[in-house]
């Protein structure tokens, strides 16, 4: 079953990929609502920096990491922006799914036979293998309702 | 809607960075019961595709103004409430250490608003309305729509009170003013996020319906005799 969600993960990451690679390039850099909310009282430039009044947002202090190379979403050393924007995106994403994956990876319930687990899956199995019998198999259930989705569909145990 | 440091004072930074610390530790032991080896990779997945679509700022009423996705609703759908707000407390972090983007010592503040509050606002809405909304391509959109927009404007709401508990401007009283600032802008900006949530989590259903946490731990209320989005999976 895993191996069938293989290209669904692919096609997911492809996605997020091109996203945060070449769709980032043309998202607003206006502040969000939370800083323009924290904004109220004060006067801003065409770059959205203040010119004067007083705002929460002065209180706004450096970020204790601002020298990291992916500061910003850009990528420090690379010249064009449209580059340097991508190609942060690009690497985040890749890191984003190593770091979550892999922690949750390693948190995963690793006992496949505990057919007494509650989790949702293991009632999304057990309702899909009630009709084909016991096997208590928590892999085959899922992979069987994805193959045979269509015909699953009209059983009587749809219900449940 | 990540706070920058200095936003909020450093006692109740810390008193958050406990709290935020004590929730997650909270999802991990619940989620645990859900990260099964089908989940945990989608779940990397969801943390990946959340982090690409905030970087995309969409602009809202004012041309001045943007916000993003904050992905708690969309987390909630596809991975269930307690791994989903690991996935959402994994992009602040990753976005924190790694893109300065929202302070390090804001840390908690923003995982509390953003992956606690927002996923835990829009997981009860989802429960509730895909009980009772049919199981159709629609009833599903309805509820991502409603359960986005919710969650956006109750994170919103989450900073106020912090501001409110060690905000470093004095507001002299006018709390309910940034309240209704903030309100009425992540209002607008939930709206994107509905549409954005709609459009992947009703995509995901049709693809891989099987993938989809909401529609396999919530049975309606009702025995339904067509399960057309479902496409045979509960």
């Amino acid at each position: 079953m895993s191996r069938r969600s293989w290209p669904f993960l692919l096609g997911g990451l492809l996605v997020a990929l091109v996203l945060a690679g070449v769709v980032s390039n043309y998202a607003s850099s206006h502040p969000d609502g939370l800083d323009s909310s924290l904004l109220k009282g004060c006067t801003v430039n065409a770059d959205d920096e203040i010119t004067g009044g007083s705002c929460p947002a002065q209180q706004a202090r450096d970020h204790e990491l601002a020298d990291s190379p992916l500061a910003d979403y850009g990528v420090r050393g690379v010249g064009n922006d449209f580059l340097s924007t991508g190609l942060s995106g690009v690497l985040g994403v890749l890191l984003t799914f190593a770091v979550g994956g892999g922690l949750f990876w390693l948190a995963r319930r690793r006992n496949p036979a505990g057919a007494t687990s509650t989790g949702p899956g293991a009632t999304a199995s057990t309702g899909a293998t009630a009709s084909t019998g016991p096997t208590g198999v928590d892999e085959a259930g899922p992979a069987r309702a994805a193959t045979t989705g269509g015909t699953t569909a009209s059983r009587p145990t749809g219900d449940r | 809607m990540h706070i920058s440091n200095g936003i909020i004072d450093g006692p109740v930074a810390a008193i958050f960075a406990a709290f935020a610390l004590a929730a997650l530790a909270f999802c991990v032991l619940r989620g645990r019961a859900d990260l099964d080896d089908r989940l945990a990779p989608m779940a990397g997945l969801v943390a990946a595709f959340i982090f690409a679509v905030q970087m995309l700022n969409f602009p809202i009423f004012t041309a001045g103004v943007s916000g993003h996705l904050l992905g708690g609703a969309l987390a909630a759908l596809l991975v269930g409430p307690w791994v989903g707000a690991l996935c959402v407390a994994v992009v602040l972090v990753v976005q924190a250490l790694v893109f300065g983007d929202g302070g390090v010592a804001m840390l908690g503040l923003n995982i509390t608003n953003m992956a606690i509050l927002g996923t835990a606002a829009a997981y009860l809405l989802i429960a509730l309305l895909l009980r009772v909304l049919p199981r159709t391509p629609a009833g599903l959109a309805v509820t991502a729509f409603v359960s986005s927009l919710v969650s956006v404007v109750v994170a919103s709401q989450g900073f106020v009170f912090q501001y409110w508990l060690g905000g470093t401007t004095d507001l002299g009283g006018n709390l309910g003013g940034l309240a209704g600032t903030m309100a009425f802008a992540h209002l607008l900006i939930g709206i994107g996020e509905g549409l954005i949530t709609a459009t992947t989590v009703v995509t995901v259903a049709k693809v891989r319906p099987d993938l989809v946490y909401a529609l396999r731990a919530l049975k309606p209320a009702a025995p339904v005799p067509a399960v057309p989005v479902a496409g045979g999976v509960r």
